[in-house]
């Protein structure tokens, strides 16, 4: 059983916090994983990835190798389509379409999204609407870790467990609003 | 025991304080940042060493051979380029040797992620002639910790271990042990740590005879792995560091793979490497940065009879980071089928200064302040203010190490050129700028230092800095900078007209002067909200 996974999205998204969930969850679900991530200049606004390898067996490289992802999950439309490369033929993109629009040549949402599905598994969430619904607009990283959960061979449980320990320390109202994201998320990939 | 996830900076970080660490020091910098992070988080837990960020990376490792000296085990660690600024002390340590174990942590960046250069600090261990350490992934990066600080204590020499982005930036579960107690105090010998030339010429001839022990430390080490394989002797590979990891990535699975040589102890364990080298007729060379291991064993003119492959040779790129899908063809293997690329021209998404950042006010007032000057040059230094490089601002026109924006204006402004301006943070111009502006005060070199006090070392995460606020003022003014001279800002979009008049001004000064701008960095602000 193993799972490798390219999470995509731009700096300040919140891709290391869908890492530390996962991660968490495959420590408790007794799996082995390395994740790579990117720290530093890149993470200011720029496109960022992390490789996230789950196993119940051996795992050498930090890195995927192309054509070896078994999920794209992305913050991002436009940053899902940069790592297509990475994914099996047979590959799902788990994505949000909702652009973030801070660079000058954007191109036209509508291309965007086209192109997304054009992939042969595609989930597409609107993850502004149902953060916002889920009580913060900030929760759409763990909106799309929801959408993408059924698709995981990680336990539910595990997950939830760590959104918990994640965003307890915060308060009630913050802990209440992720995992309302995360069962939106949820939701919504089972009926797209 | 116990299963931790840990980043593998803090693989390493936590493998020193299992094995008894008293004190560390470091100055911030990607992809090495996290170590010191962890080792201070862990300070403040247990209370029982200390974890200090330092001045710089030179004071960094003076402070922890210090602690060596006293007997204690200690723990240094940068950035590659880190250790360009330790080399002094890094270098005559081989000399004085390590009294209480000494770790010297020094993280590659292959490939430039967030780097000026990629130079590979394997050169530096055989420079120096110590042992040195290269991890594959983190269980080894907690276990070669622990070992490292008992070689160093076994051989009275510092000891290098050198990282590479990806694994100082990847997390895996690390199990680890039962913490070893630290050391009690033991002062150091004098004789063999006051390095006049008479007791320098004895140690230095007393590290040369430990070479060959080394060398057989590192036959005999349990990290280097020798796999012979009966079959086809056509090809063996040797890899060291995370290109061991890629390779086994591309032959798992294999009925029949190839014969292999780990290699993770330097210097090079030679007897492991003739056996590998006598059982195939082809040898590839795997390894992360320069052809390091590939020079050695190839020499001048190769081995008779035997083909050498690597980066000398075009199997593998000589510049950037090695991948999976690099190394996956130089071992034959065809590569895997994926999904075509999207067929969208796909915009790129570079970094950028956050929204709010006050280095792009000042970047837009010196900027205008600039304009009509045609031959104005910004030297720049390195921190995020470097992406003032970018558009929109385009403001600067160097950056090339710590510190070097003000020694470069004013060799700049010495033979002619005005305007001649430095753009420096607080943290880099503690680090190195304030030496450089010592010899511009007492010259009245005519240029104008552009200093950004946002509080902290911003690029790398928020590390406290040494001169901030009035303390700064007070540190330009003594380092004789005229009073009238030193202006302070604050780069907000309603001061932009005034700012652009004090920068002018100070420009039309042939002499020196020094222009602060004082805000808070946003992404501090907002941790201190949160």
């Amino acid at each position: 059983m193993k799972q490798d996974i390219i999470l995509a999205g731009v700096g300040g998204q919140g891709i290391l916090s869908i890492a530390y969930v996962i991660d968490n969850a495959a420590l408790a679900d007794g799996l082995f994983f390395k994740q790579a991530e990117v720290h530093g200049m890149a993470q200011r606004g720029g496109a960022v990835q992390s490789h996230m390898r789950l196993s119940d067996g051996a795992i050498w490289s930090d890195l995927i190798p192309k054509g070896q992802a078994d999920m794209i999950l992305s913050v991002e439309p436009l940053e899902a389509l940069r790592y297509l490369d990475y994914l099996r033929p047979d590959g799902i993109v788990v994505t949000s379409s909702t652009p973030y629009r801070n660079i000058p040549d954007y191109p036209e949402i509508d291309r965007v999204l086209e192109a997304v599905r054009r992939a042969p598994r595609t989930v597409v969430v609107d993850s502004e609407k149902l953060a916002k619904e889920a009580g913060t607009v900030k929760a759409q990283n763990i909106v799309l870790l929801g959408a993408a959960a059924s698709f995981l061979i990680l336990k539910e449980e595990s997950l939830l467990a760590t959104i918990d320990a994640l965003f307890r320390p915060r308060g009630p109202v913050v802990l209440e609003a992720n995992l309302k994201a995360f069962a939106l998320g949820r939701k919504a990939a089972l009926g797209s | 025991m116990s299963r931790q996830i840990l980043l593998g900076d803090e693989a390493v970080a936590l493998g020193a304080v299992h094995a008894g660490l008293s004190a560390a020091y470091s100055y911030p910098g990607t992809p090495a940042s996290e170590i010191l992070e962890h080792l201070v988080r862990l300070a403040a837990e247990t209370k029982a060493f200390t974890a200090v960020w330092s001045v710089n990376e030179k004071v960094a490792y003076e402070e922890a051979l210090g602690a060596s000296y006293a007997g204690k085990r200690a723990l240094v660690s940068f950035k590659h380029v880190g250790l360009n600024v330790a080399a002094d002390p890094f270098m005559n340590s081989a000399i004085t040797g390590a009294n209480g174990g000494l770790l010297v942590v020094s993280a590659d960046d292959p490939g430039m992620h967030s780097s000026q250069n990629e130079q590979d600090s394997r050169y530096y261990v055989q420079f120096a002639k110590i042992p040195g350490f290269e991890p594959s992934d983190h269980q080894e990066a907690y276990d070669m910790a622990r070992e490292a600080f008992d070689v160093s204590e076994r051989f009275g020499l510092p000891v290098l271990m050198r990282l590479v982005t990806r694994l100082s930036h990847s997390r895996s579960p690390v199990v680890t042990r039962e913490p070893r107690p630290q050391n009690g105090l033991k002062k150091g010998a004098a004789k063999d740590w006051i390095l006049l030339p008479g007791n320098a010429k004895r140690r230095f001839g007393q590290l040369l005879d430990r070479q060959s022990e080394m060398v057989r430390y590192g036959e005999s080490s349990r990290f280097n792995v020798l796999q012979l394989a009966d079959g086809d002797r056509k090809l063996g590979v040797i890899a060291s560091g995370v290109a061991y990891n890629y390779f086994r990535e591309a032959v798992a699975g294999d009925p029949a793979p190839p014969s292999f040589l780990k290699i993770s102890t330097y210097p090079l364990p030679t007897d492991l490497v003739r056996k590998l080298v006598g059982h195939v007729d082809t040898v590839l060379v795997l390894e992360d940065g320069y052809p390091f291991i590939e020079r050695e064993i190839q020499g001048l003119f190769g081995i008779p009879g035997k083909t050498v492959l690597g980066k000398l040779t075009g199997t593998l790129p000589a510049s950037g980071e090695l991948t999976p899908d690099i190394v996956r063809p130089a071992l034959g293997r065809p590569a895997l089928p994926a999904l075509p690329p999207s067929g969208l021209p796909l915009a790129g998404r570079p970094p950028q200064l956050c929204v709010g950042c006050p280095h792009a006010d000042t970047f837009k007032a010196l900027t205008k302040a600039l304009e009509g000057e045609a031959g104005s040059n910004v030297f720049s230094d390195i921190g995020c203010y470097t992406l003032g490089a970018l558009p929109p601002y385009n403001a600067i026109h160097s950056c090339v190490c710590m510190g070097a924006s003000i020694g470069m204006a004013r060799g700049a402004s010495d033979v002619g050129l005005h305007p001649a301006v430095s753009v420096i943070g607080d943290s880099t111009f503690a680090h190195s700028g304030i030496t450089p502006l010592l010899g511009a005060a007492r010259a009245d070199t005519d240029m104008t230092v552009i200093i950004l006090d946002n509080a902290t070392t911003a690029m790398t995460g928020g590390q406290p800095t040494y001169g901030s606020g009035e303390r700064l003022l007070r540190l330009i003014e003594g380092l004789g900078v005229p009073k009238e001279h030193l202006r302070t800002i604050e780069p907000l979009p309603k001061n932009h007209d005034q700012n652009v008049r004090i920068i002018k001004e100070e420009i039309a000064h042939r002499g020196l002067s020094v222009v602060v701008a004082v805000r808070e960095c946003v992404q501090e602000q907002r941790k201190k909200r949160s």
